[in-house]
């Protein structure tokens, strides 16, 4: 496998709604941000791509991904379409990963969107809900943030996880993204703010959920002798890994931890695992991408992380699949003040602020989750942290890490049935 | 937004123009029936229709699916259908205030997942009886009850309160 680096990207301003733009429009804004910025890379260099969005129920048109390639001017080279429910813009970075390390591309593009607005709000969640099973889940309440509140439920009783845990990654997020311009819902919260806000699906409530949007993202990738032509600050991709579990989370084993290679077995001693409580496969595809990494203390080696935070839950979830603390450890993580900028005033108390900052972007709570595109979104995001350019991007440095030489960035689908982990680095 | 009809949309002089128009937004409905097959999990919703709570059972492993599984995922093999306790405990459970489009009108609605003694896996199913989550107990005992005139939805079951 060749070595893979990341060498440009753009995102559309993320939006409750544009009915300005079709879907193809809204692509070519993030492509063409991600063109004008590598002004050495000629549309004729690009090899192929790989293209992805959630759901051809949002747009009601099938093979909406050849016309979103088709509109970039991109036929006829390869081009594929990428699905996986949330995880369906990680899974294009990796697919596009997978383009140039095999080979078979020396410049990739991997592009996704989505168009939400189309629908009413809650037949959007309906939509959404058909991505459980149609026969013995989504009839009983076909609704994803039920499903993500039963897991939140039980990762209380398990761990002694708490609601206000939950709303300091919802203030933390929303604060984030006060200094990303391209973010949807940027908004100063108190932790009373997020607890008052209406109940969706106990215990989560509407602030603690993100929201739906309309968008694009566009990577741009290159092997490394094109990388290093075409820009001076190529950033690479050092670790993939994905993981999968059951779509069904009735359907989940309860028996012992993936450990990761900071743990060990006594660690979990009475822990059945994965149950309901916590995402297997992200246990899994982080594994993965340490390893090929060479990552052994991740809390250590990894300077921020860009992650799936659908829910606040599934952040603190995720602290934990991911081994930046031990399973059960995750409420006390965010309380401590570990996954908060080191720059911003919070309002709160957090000794360990700054550790590591996980959601410098304002994570999809409050920039948004236009599903195909979600998982670019974090790529580009990490990608500007990394080159230290998020001035550039942002008009304000505010949420320029000092240091940002290596990022995780992780997309997530389902209640945890594909998930992806990507690890980017310096290149240069 | 509405669907309108109308006769035209004026157009301005210069062409030049158009690239700031305001979009068009219709309206587009969009109706389906599926006929669906249940195709090898067929027996569970028979199940209910009986009264039954049906899971499967893998000969070689000795696990037990309470949402059944027709083949097991550790050997490969082929279950057997097995009939399941009746009363069990809640697992995790929420209430959900909203919904998708299709479960607003039933809102709000406990969500329960269901273990049993002796089953390794879990079963997803409404709760009803509580009035708030805060009358909910993950541990809780619960027993199952079938509608009177089954729809063949796995809705044809639910869970009350036990204790």
């Amino acid at each position: 496998m060749r070595p893979v680096y990341m060498v440009s990207g753009g995102v559309s301003k993320f939006a409750k709604a544009r009915p300005d733009a079709t879907f193809q429009k809204i692509v070519k804004e993030s492509f063409d941000y991600a063109m004008n910025d590598v002004p050495k890379l000629k549309h004729s260099m690009i090899d192929g791509s790989v293209v992805s969005y959630f759901s051809d129920h949002f747009t009601r048109q099938l093979m909406a991904g050849i016309m979103a390639t088709d509109y970039l001017g991109l036929c006829p080279k390869p081009n594929k379409r990428i699905e996986g429910g949330g995880a369906t813009g990680g899974l294009c970075f990796q697919a596009g990963w997978e383009a140039v390390a095999s080979g078979r591309m020396n410049v990739c593009a991997a592009f996704g969107f989505e168009t939400m607005s189309r629908v009413p709000t809650w037949k959007g969640n309906e939509f959404i809900a058909l991505a459980s099973d149609v026969n013995f889940d989504y009839p009983v309440g076909g609704f994803y943030s039920g499903y993500y509140a039963m897991m939140v439920n039980r990762h209380m009783h398990e761990f002694g996880t708490t609601v206000e845990q939950l709303a300091m990654v919802s203030v933390k997020n929303h604060m984030n993204a006060y200094g990303n311009p391209y973010a949807q819902k940027r908004r100063k919260l108190t932790i009373a703010d997020v607890r008052n806000s209406a109940m969706v699906a106990y215990p989560l409530t509407l602030l603690d959920i993100c929201v739906m949007s309309d968008g694009a993202a566009t990577c741009i990738l290159a092997d490394e002798e094109t990388a290093f032509k075409l820009t001076d600050h190529p950033v690479k991709i050092t670790g993939v890994g994905t993981g999968t579990d059951m779509m069904r989370m009735s359907d989940r084993p309860h028996g012992e931890v993936l450990l990761a290679p900071n743990e060990k077995k006594s660690d979990y001693r009475k822990l059945k695992y994965p149950g309901v409580h916590s995402f297997r496969a992200g246990r899994s595809a982080g594994l993965q991408a340490y390893r090929m990494a060479g990552i052994t203390d991740p809390l250590k080696q990894i300077d921020f992380v860009e992650l799936h935070d659908a829910y606040t839950s599934s952040e603190i979830q995720t602290y934990e699949d991911l081994a930046l603390c031990r399973y059960g450890d995750g409420g006390k993580f965010v309380e401590a003040g570990y996954p908060f900028m080191p720059q911003i005033d919070y309002g709160m108390k957090l000794p360990m602020k700054g550790t590591l900052p996980v959601n410098p972007s304002g994570g999809l709570i409050a920039c948004g989750h236009p599903v195909g595109a979600t998982g670019l979104m974090q790529a580009v995001f990490a990608f500007w942290q990394i080159q230290g350019s998020i001035k550039k991007h942002y008009g304000s440095g505010e949420l320029q890490l000092k240091k940002a030489d290596r990022g995780l960035i992780h997309s997530h689908a389902g209640t945890g049935t594909y998930v992806t982990v990507s690890i980017m680095e310096r290149g240069w | 937004m509405t669907g309108t009809t109308v006769f035209n949309v004026p157009l301005p002089a210069d062409l030049k123009a158009l690239k700031g128009m305001s979009p068009i937004v219709v309206k587009q409905p969009y109706q389906i029936d599926y006929i669906h097959s249940y195709g090898q999990d067929s027996p569970f919703f028979a199940g209910l229709s009986n009264r039954k709570l049906l899971g499967t059972k893998c000969p070689k492993c000795d696990y037990t699916w309470a949402t059944p599984r027709l083949a097991c995922t550790q050997c490969g093999g082929e279950t057997d259908w097995v009939e399941l306790p009746q009363t069990g405990r809640v697992h995790t459970f929420t209430t959900c205030y909203f919904g998708g489009e299709e479960f607003l009108k039933e809102t709000p609605f406990h969500l329960v997942l269901v273990e049993f003694d002796g089953v390794d896996t879990l079963l997803l199913s409404r709760l009803l009886g509580p009035e708030q989550p805060e009358d909910i107990r993950i541990g809780m005992k619960v027993k199952a009850k079938f509608r009177r005139h089954s729809q063949l939805k796995p809705t044809d079951v639910y869970f009350v309160p036990a204790e």
